[in-house]
């Protein structure tokens, strides 16, 4: 929010994975705020995307994928598979990553659909997700220790279960999350955040938007030098999400 | 079988003239004559000579049927259609029975009826449709089908119980593919030229980098060539047709491409295209459709938003240079509860002017979509009269604009009818 252009402080490159498939619930909001806040930090952005059948991008800073029609799974499952080992060496390697709903779910070891076709994940999370005949649909709130409260909203038929290895993001106070067991939302494993919440989920969570970007520009650069951001209306917009209504 | 509607017709058009007298005008008279009678829809609708049509679709569904009813009625048919509002099952069988006599008879060539997509399914199951038009699957209706696929079937249902003809938009990739499932009905397509293809974006080319779907290479019987302002260009049987309309908005020009496939079909040979043209270039935004209003002796004009393509569409469709602009966003069960398609709207044609006024009950969220855009917004008050009242005093010598969602619209709508003429639509 700063006037006129000092100088960047460096540049950072933003990864969307399979806009063209993966970008249903309102996913580009996410590679929005991530660009726009580098800016007010005083650091330049650059978008990349990877879709079905491109060479993979070797340079991403972050890498963010969204959610999609369980159609769009299936289309992206063998590029997904072919790029497993690269996906795996990035997030072994810290590089910051943000996966909602059905890259979350695909993310995890398996997905286990209704019919009991056990569609293979990459792996990175240790995760499990059953398809399931009721769908999860609503504003949710959970509370993270890490974050703070997190706002968003859940529409999800699988029902995802965490191994051992990975935490919970946060623990629900509205809404379902994960499953409808349990009360817990998300994932949490290296520099990876993983959730079923869109609405889309980096505007009203400032605090993970600036976790993304610490990491990944304190991966590149060494060291993170924050701007001053007016989070004002984002104040305003969860206090207000937070009296919705499921 | 004809024996129940001596007793289910009165009683319905009793309960119907009671519940106006107590000020409804209700879809509840149409609840108790479906409940004691569940074949009065199909007794009175069967023996219509030019058959029964169902429009449907996630988007446009008011205008297009208006459309269709008014393209119908300018060649000579008696029209029956249920009216804004009542796109249920229960609201046609209570527009019903203010039309059809004492012994449940209805004196029309044709009906045309605006059916929400669910509910339509259950309409379709009660009565098959002699023909249908299906317009888009967009994604405003995710909280209720939690994907857009399943709105697909959900049309695709209405389009297999169609005896007659199936009219759909060749541009939209849900709606095309529901053609190969059609058994029972001809197919026909109404579609966009290639030039035009950017303009309506589909939902699956809405991200934040550009991308659009080849142009379509599906026959269409009625194809849009040209927009320009209110200006279109419509080409039928390989000619083309210019005609000025008085609905604004690209969407509904683009919508005027269907309800003329639609009226084509109904009509056949006997179609009289320039009586056509002039009935389409006088119909008349529907209710809180693009409805231009005189406030302080200026427009104000209120434009429904709903979804991302909707929205977007409307930005284009209506030039902000000169005006004052309000946006308003509710979240209510009508409206849609999930919000996050804000975020695939691009607002920088607000940039220059900025925002006058953010109002309902996600104002917040709308003025935080708006900071991510750097597009300023003057005031944020999430209470629609106060905002309206603050917007109406701060750009008294403006021209307005106002963006709002279903049921920020009906708010809107009622505290305006209190300073101006607001027409009201029974």
């Amino acid at each position: 929010m700063s006037s006129g252009t000092p100088a960047s402080k460096g540049t950072v490159r933003i990864l969307q994975l399979y806009p063209r498939d993966m970008n249903i619930y309102g996913d580009w909001g996410n590679v929005l705020v991530l660009k726009q806040r580098l800016a007010w930090h005083g650091y330049d952005a650059v978008i990349l995307e990877h879709n079905a059948g491109d060479t993979f991008p070797g340079d991403a800073d972050i890498l963010i994928g969204g959610g999609g029609q369980d159609s769009g799974q299936v289309v992206i499952q063998q590029d997904l598979q072919s790029n497993a080992a690269h996906l795996r060496a990035l997030a072994g390697d810290g590089t910051p990553m943000l996966a909602i709903c059905g890259l979350y779910q695909l993310f995890g070891n398996f997905f286990k659909t209704q019919d009991g076709t056990v569609i293979p994940g990459i792996g990175i999370l240790d995760i499990e997700t059953h398809g399931g005949s009721e769908r999860l649909i609503g504003n949710v709130v959970a509370r993270s220790e890490e974050f703070g409260d997190i706002h968003g909203y859940e529409n999800h038929s699988g029902q995802t279960f965490l191994g051992p290895t990975v935490r919970p993001l946060a623990t629900v106070t509205k809404g379902e999350g994960n499953n409808s067991k349990e009360d817990h939302e998300g994932a949490r494993h290296l520099n990876i955040v993983a959730s079923y919440l869109h609405g889309s989920m980096l505007p009203k969570n400032p605090a993970v938007a600036d976790f993304l970007i610490r990491e990944a520009v304190t991966r590149k650069y060494g060291s993170f030098e924050p701007g001053d951001v007016d989070d004002t209306l984002a104040d305003l917009a969860r206090r207000h999400a937070a009296s919705r209504p499921r | 079988m004809s024996g129940l509607s001596f007793v289910s017709v009165p009683l319905g058009k009793t309960v119907r003239a009671l519940s106006r007298l107590r000020g409804g005008g209700s879809a509840f008279p149409g609840l108790v004559v479906e409940r004691i009678d569940p074949g009065f829809m199909a007794r009175a609708l069967r023996n219509l000579p030019k058959g029964i049509i169902v429009v449907s679709g996630t988007n446009g569904k008011t205008t297009t049927t208006k459309m269709v009813v008014e393209l119908l009625e300018g060649q000579g048919l008696k029209v029956f259609t249920n009216r804004t509002g009542s796109n249920f099952t229960r609201g046609v069988a209570a527009a019903l029975l203010g039309e059809v006599d004492w012994r449940g008879r209805l004196s029309a060539d044709v009906a045309v009826l605006e059916l929400d997509e669910a509910h339509a399914v259950h309409f379709v199951n009660l009565v098959p449709p002699t023909h249908c038009l299906l317009l888009n699957v967009l994604r405003d209706q995710l909280d209720r089908f939690g994907e857009i696929d399943k709105t697909t079937r959900l049309l695709e249902h209405i389009a297999v119980k169609t005896t007659g003809t199936v009219v759909l938009n060749r541009e939209d990739p849900r709606v095309a593919s529901i053609a190969p499932s059609v058994r029972n009905a001809a197919v026909a397509y109404f579609g966009l030229a290639e030039s035009l293809r950017d303009t309506f974006p589909s939902d699956d080319d809405l991200r934040g980098a550009t991308g659009t779907a080849p142009a379509s290479s599906l026959p269409a019987d009625v194809v849009l060539e040209t927009v320009v302002s209110n200006t279109a260009t419509f080409r039928m049987d390989g000619e083309a047709s210019t005609v000025d309309l008085t609905l604004r908005g690209v969407y509904n020009i683009f919508n005027a491409a269907a309800a003329l496939a639609m009226a084509r079909v109904i009509l056949g040979g006997e179609a009289k295209r320039d009586a056509m043209l002039r009935s389409l270039a006088a119909v008349e935004p529907a209710f809180g459709r693009g409805e231009s209003l005189v406030v302080d002796g200026l427009p104000l004009e209120l434009v429904l938003v709903k979804n991302p393509s909707g929205f977007r569409l409307g930005l284009k469709s209506f030039d902000a240079v000169g005006y004052a602009t309000m946006i308003a966003i509710n979240d209510n069960y009508a409206d849609g509860r999930d919000m996050s398609w804000l975020w695939d709207v691009d607002f920088d044609s607000l940039r220059t002017g900025g925002v006058e006024m953010v109002s309902g009950v996600r104002a917040y969220d709308m003025a935080l979509r708006l900071q991510y855009d750097d597009v300023a917004a003057q005031a944020v008050e999430p209470d629609t009269g106060s905002a309206l009242r603050t917007f109406i005093r701060s750009a008294k010598d403006r021209p307005k604009r106002i963006f709002c969602t279903y049921t920020a619209m009906l708010a809107i709508r009622r505290d305006l009818s209190k300073i101006t003429d607001v027409k009201v639509v029974s």
